[in-house]
């Protein structure tokens, strides 16, 4: 009888383990490291900004070039490329978000297994 | 004479030189062209022909036997396979099983490429530009490819949020488009800005300890092993971060949000 009971508890552990785990691993990792760490959070959103505007300069100025047109499009492709820098700081934003909150379901789950 | 030549062999093998940028010098190795055209095997080749073999090697070797109970090497094998079969797993979705060799092959590559850079005298292949960037490219017209191949002409949906009025399109398209195509500029970027300033740090401090003598040097010194730290953390980190942001781009292609 008593092993029986040790059994239940037993499965009842490896069963709240394996949610957590689901929850820790969904969308990519514990990601613990990345949230804990600020500086690396503001280089990411830099750096998707930075790209948005380079990509949308750069491709204004090559067809500036091609269709000898400056410097018109290189103006198009500035404006464009702080849209994309936008929307790409906003995804970046909204994935952070997510995992913190997966990871705050996580650490809920863990404390009311200890409990 | 004599003597400015072993300072500047010193330079570069002590690892605190005065020039914190003499470290990402390429040189060749072995002179080779073709056609007018600079093959030479450089250092920054050489480092990746190690990483190459020390990732092939550990794999190899250390999961040969596949015993029940692991050795070590068996175990960090098992558990970097595991890893990353997660990582494809949850990132990717059950479809993405079949790209799990490329996934995995570009962690060891990257994971290898980072970490041996660590090595004092060792060159980072991961802190140029051209090696990230050739390497997110071809990562970005792959998975374009993937996707165009699974998807055809509705692969373009892609550019278009879901629910936004058609009205809008004019601007929401190229702005989407623009962003689809930064993404191998910020794959990339991220991975040789956070080598290369991690390492360029280590080198100026290392300097300072240097240039401060015995008693003033030891400040710098002790933050430059706090740094070390991070910079190993960085380093893993970093290559965990590259090869996740492949699976996410890769689910992307092929479930099309």
């Amino acid at each position: 009888m008593v092993n029986d009971d040790r059994l239940q508890d037993l499965g009842q552990r490896v069963k709240a383990a394996r949610t957590r785990r689901v929850l820790q691993t969904q969308g990519g990792g514990s990601g613990r490291g990345r949230a804990a760490n600020g500086m690396a959070v503001g280089l990411r959103i830099v750096i998707e900004m930075v790209a948005g505007l380079a990509v949308g300069v750069g491709g204004g100025l090559f067809l500036d070039s091609y269709f000898e047109t400056a410097p018109f499009l290189l103006i198009v492709g500035f404006i464009l490329g702080s849209g994309a820098a936008f929307a790409n700081v906003i995804r970046t934003a909204r994935d952070l978000d997510a995992r913190a909150a997966r990871e705050r379901a996580a650490r809920e789950i863990a404390e009311d297994d200890k409990g | 004479m004599a003597g400015n030549k072993g300072s500047q062999a010193a330079e570069s093998h002590g690892g605190g030189g005065l020039d914190p940028l003499h470290q990402f010098e390429i040189h060749p190795i072995l002179d080779i062209q073709i056609g007018g055209l600079d093959i030479s095997f450089t250092n920054s080749s050489l480092w990746m022909v190690i990483a190459a073999i020390v990732s092939f090697s550990l794999i190899r070797f250390g999961a040969g036997p596949g015993s029940l109970v692991p050795s070590r090497w068996q175990l960090i094998a098992e558990s970097l396979y595991t890893t990353i079969a997660d990582m494809v797993r949850d990132n990717v979705g059950n479809d993405g099983k079949k790209y799990f060799p490329f996934i995995f092959t570009l962690f060891m590559f990257l994971l290898f490429g980072n970490v041996l850079g660590m090595i004092p005298g060792s060159f980072t292949f991961t802190s140029h530009i051209a090696v990230t960037f050739a390497l997110a490219a071809s990562i970005f017209v792959v998975i374009t490819a993937i996707g165009l191949v699974k998807h055809g002409a509705k692969f373009f949906s892609l550019f278009f949020p879901h629910g936004a009025p058609i009205a809008t399109a004019p601007i929401l398209i190229p702005i989407e488009l623009i962003s689809y195509l930064s993404r191998p500029v910020s794959l990339s970027v991220r991975l040789f800005a956070n080598m290369m300033v991690g390492h360029t740090l280590l080198k100026v401090i290392a300097s300072f300890a240097i240039m401060l003598g015995v008693v003033g040097g030891i400040a710098p010194l002790v933050l430059l092993v706090g740094i070390t730290a991070l910079e190993f953390l960085v380093a893993i980190l970093q290559a965990y971060v590259f090869t996740i942001l492949t699976c996410i781009y890769l689910h992307d292609a092929l479930h099309l949000h």
